[in-house]
């Protein structure tokens, strides 16, 4: 509840920040009133918040929603510094971009800790939203304009969807807070039809948000369209509060109608990480690489929930945050390359000479993203695979297995091209400049992420 | 609590059945129409379709939650066009156009 509050406040004090002179004053705001932010996550975690038992039929927190709210304000304290090249353009308006960031971000922690599906569906427009605004905020172009009509279109046809799945629910159990759903389902003898048509159409609704195959085909427009920074917004902070929300209803709702909700799940998991990882190869672009790596780290996080064990809620909080840490440190270093050439993967040609140091993060980045022991997306993988092993799905992990071999070699194409081609002769002039700035968050991401790869437990002890 | 006479003269199913072929007629629309102002009127329509549900299976609950809910999806619906409407002029002003054909920039 703190830090909902805090984010609140302090978005509408950056739209008010907008009238200053000096815009520097801007990012160093967003980053405090994000740290502020965490600091409410802790105090409501220790219960020392005032807000920290209020209005518990809406919101609550517990382990969990700590966890994800965590994740998501670290990515988001990742991300705000990468903004600097964009919101120093001529025509860009900072203030604005930071206070829907904020705003986009209390939408995020309302996913992550809701106890009623009103919550649920407020928080997810909060960021849907913003994350519109965001994707088509460069507004002379014409790829950000298209990415950002497209996203519009799908995200609110999704939204009607995921509503008419709502609707049914409540008309067949008559209420919307998660506990008397699951009170519904554990003790009516025969359940409505309409339940399971409801939850069936929910669970499209929400899939479509995560871009889960066969409603992915809007994501690499989007992905590729919006500017970098947003992209890195998306397929982070949009990905885990949608894992969060949906692994929270899925869990306190309908865990008894698990026989009835992992066939659909598993389905759509492997459909996820063949076409995922499969379209992934055939790309030229990084950025559209990037995005279609982000709906098969989709598919393997879904394949976390479709277990539902033990250990698939430890999985799915690592996985995400070693997804994260790396996809920022990735879109870091992409943002740097495309102010000097494209974001091709020729572009990478030659930056092992050119940067030595962007091309090392790079390599520690695509190395956890491909699942390479040392680094945490190994870890994370592992979590994975191990609670669906435990669960004798064996069909769906060698599937899996089998296509992070195939994301070997879209990863790995990045590093041959960093450390094994020559630069391209026009690029070779554009010396590649690394800020301050880029340069700790790049640091710190991949610091990270070989840390939580040699030393998992450092981070599994928290929650 | 006791269903007023009055709402029960029109059966709840009749409600249903009406609310779901409005959203189909949404979702067809959505699918098919290639104009983003009527794509943008038929997603409109999906989600009236579904306040409609919410007050129908409210008023034969005698519960009060699901109107709340319609007023929550109202509020929501008109800062969803606000925004929706912005893109579309912004994307009207580059292009001359509001076909949804027309955007091919973005392709594999």
């Amino acid at each position: 509840m703190l830090p909902i509050i805090v984010l609140s406040i302090s978005g509408i004090v950056t739209l008010f920040l907008g009238f200053l002179k000096s815009r520097w004053i801007l990012m160093p705001l967003t980053l405090l009133f994000i740290l502020a932010a965490i600091v409410g996550v802790l105090l409501d975690k220790n219960g020392i918040s005032p807000y920290a038992g209020a209005f518990p039929t809406m919101l609550s927190t517990d382990n969990v929603s700590i966890a994800f709210s965590g994740i998501i304000l670290l990515a988001a304290l990742f991300i705000v510094p990468l903004s600097r090249y964009y919101a120093n353009q001529e025509n860009a308006q900072p203030a604005e971009y930071y206070a829907i960031l904020l705003f986009s971000l209390v939408g995020a922690l309302m996913m992550t800790s809701y106890e009623n599906l009103i919550m649920l569906f407020v928080g997810l427009e909060i960021l849907s939203i913003s994350m519109y605004i965001l994707t088509g905020s460069d507004k002379d172009n014409l790829r950000s304009g298209e990415a950002a009509l497209k996203y519009f279109l799908m995200g609110s046809f999704a939204t009607g969807i995921l509503l008419f799945g709502v609707a049914l629910v409540y008309g067949a159990t008559g209420g919307f807070d998660l506990h008397m759903i699951a009170n519904y389902v554990r003790n009516s003898g025969n359940i409505s039809p309409m339940l399971y048509l409801g939850l069936s159409i929910m669970l499209i609704g929400i899939l479509f948000k995560l871009s889960i195959a066969p409603f992915h085909f809007w994501t690499p427009d989007v992905y590729d369209g919006a500017p970098s920074v947003f992209t890195a917004f998306m397929s982070t902070i949009v990905k885990t509060a949608g894992f969060a929300a949906l692994y929270k209803i899925l869990s306190v709702s309908f865990s008894d109608l698990y026989g009835f909700w992992w066939v659909c799940l598993a389905i759509t998991t492997i459909a996820t990480l063949i076409i995922g990882n499969i379209t992934a190869v055939y790309q030229t672009s990084f950025k559209r690489m990037l995005a279609y790596s982000s709906i098969s780290h989709a598919g393997y996080l879904l394949m976390a929930v479709t277990t539902f064990n033990a250990y698939s809620q430890k999985a799915i909080i690592f996985y995400s945050l070693a997804y994260a840490l790396s996809t920022i440190t990735a879109f870091g270093v992409l943002i740097i390359v495309e102010q000097t050439a494209n974001d091709k993967y020729e572009a990478f040609n030659g930056l092992g000479k050119r940067a030595p140091l962007l091309a090392f993060v790079n390599t520690v980045a695509m190395c956890s993203l491909a699942g390479m022991p040392l680094t945490a997306g190994f870890i994370g993988k592992f979590f994975v695979f191990t609670s669906a092993a435990d669960n004798d799905m064996v069909w769906i992990m060698i599937i899996a297995i089998l296509m992070s071999a195939v994301g070997f070699y879209y990863y790995f194409r990045v590093i041959i091209a960093m450390y094994m081609r020559p630069a391209i002769e026009s690029d070779v002039d554009n010396e590649v400049v690394v800020p301050g700035i880029y340069r700790t968050v790049l640091m710190l991401a991949t610091l990270l992420t070989i840390l939580f790869g040699l030393a998992p437990d450092l981070l599994t002890a928290l929650f | 609590m006791e269903v007023p006479d009055v709402i029960k003269t029109i059966p709840l199913n009749w409600y249903i059945f009406f609310a779901t072929f409005l959203f189909c007629i949404g979702v067809v629309g959505v699918l098919i129409r290639r104009n983003a102002l009527i794509v943008l009127m038929c997603v409109e329509l999906m989600l009236n379709a579904v306040n409609l549900l919410f007050t129908s299976f409210s008023a034969y609950r005698s519960d009060p939650q699901g109107q709340i809910f319609v007023f929550f999806i109202m509020v929501v619906a008109a800062a969803e066009v606000s925004v929706g409407l912005a893109i579309i002029v912004m994307l009207y002003r580059n292009l001359k156009s509001v076909d949804v054909g027309i955007l091919n920039k973005l392709k594999w």
